[in-house]
């Protein structure tokens, strides 16, 4: 009963407060802005033997609480896992699926298209740009811009910071400019 | 230690909620539903009454503490606009942002991990060429 309820996916607008619900709480129990991508900052400080600026400083007492955060988001992934039914598929729109149709995508299943994310695709050229440079550019940009989805998206946006408004659009037209442009002349 | 417990609950609703697919990013990107825009706009308002409620009623933390709501960098604007940017691309080329790929560790998709380890070497190649962008 309670694994049936819970292996429903979250429908949006429930989820959409659910997720809003992270700012009071890290304010709360931890007196912390919501944020994700700092973490990438402390890991560096952390394993880079460096002198450079952006990585000198006290990596455990400033991150720590984002390493922490970040191991706990990994184990949630991991309890939802649990609660995910075998041959899991989203409900993404048909016009969606028939676009990504016309890309050569046919394997719908679970979260990602396991037609772009496999190991035998790291060195083809989509496999190199989608993950390897995809990733790059969310550290890099994430770290120039100081901040992605949820510390600008959500955070800087729920206390009117015009720094999050402006970051918050740019994430939005350049994600545009991928899906709508070169995911298409990738994939085909 | 309370930071694990709370990220455990945000990696699970990520999953659930189903905004770490790649597929839900696309289908965002594309502007076939408005599935994703509903989450944001819902998740930016639950954010504007908490700080509205935690600055009205001047509530502390657990500790006891005044909550330090904090301010952005307001003065700079070219690093907002570039490293929006290249972010941005980074999202809709990889499907994922910092806090799904960590999701979709445990979601059992290992193949994350080359962009998070690609994603961590960014964040190094910035900290060595910060000086000479501009901000």
């Amino acid at each position: 009963m309670l694994y049936e309820l819970l292996a429903r996916p979250i429908p949006w607008y429930v989820a959409g407060p659910l997720l809003g619900l992270m700012v009071p709480i890290l304010f709360i129990v931890g007196n912390k802005a919501f944020g994700i991508s700092s973490s990438y900052r402390h890991v560096c400080a952390a394993v880079i033997p460096s002198k450079l600026p952006f990585f000198n400083y006290d990596w455990k007492k400033t991150g720590g609480w984002n390493l922490q955060l970040a191991l706990g988001i990994i184990i949630g992934g991991a309890v939802a896992l649990y609660f995910t039914p075998d041959n899991y598929q989203i409900a993404i729109t048909a016009s969606t699926t028939d676009a990504l149709k016309t890309y050569g995508i046919t394997n719908f299943d679970g979260f990602m298209p396991v037609e772009v994310f496999n190991w035998d695709n790291i060195l083809t050229l989509p496999g190199m740009i989608i993950m390897v440079l995809g990733g790059f550019l969310i550290g890099f940009g994430t770290r120039y811009g100081s901040g992605c989805t949820a510390g600008h998206g959500i955070t800087g946006m729920a206390n009117f910071q015009k720094a999050s408004l402006i970051a918050t659009i740019s994430f939005f037209l350049g994600g545009m400019i991928s899906a709508q442009f070169l995911i298409p002349l990738i994939l085909k | 230690m309370r930071f694990i417990f709370i990220g455990i609950y945000f990696g699970f609703i990520l999953m659930k909620t189903e905004v770490v697919s790649w597929f839900r990013i696309q289908e965002m990107f594309l502007f076939n539903h408005i599935f994703m825009y509903g989450i944001f706009a819902l998740a930016i308002l639950t954010g504007v009454i908490s700080i509205f409620l935690i600055r009205k009623f001047n509530i502390k933390d657990i500790d006891g503490n005044p909550i330090e709501i904090g301010e952005k960098d307001n003065s700079k604007t070219k690093r907002y606009i570039l490293g929006g940017l290249i972010f941005g691309l980074g999202w809709g080329l990889a499907g994922t942002c910092p806090g799904p790929i960590y999701a979709l560790i445990g979601g059992g998709y290992m193949i994350i991990l080359v962009p998070l380890l690609s994603a961590f070497l960014g964040a190094a190649v910035y900290g060595m060429v910060q000086n000479k962008l501009p901000h």
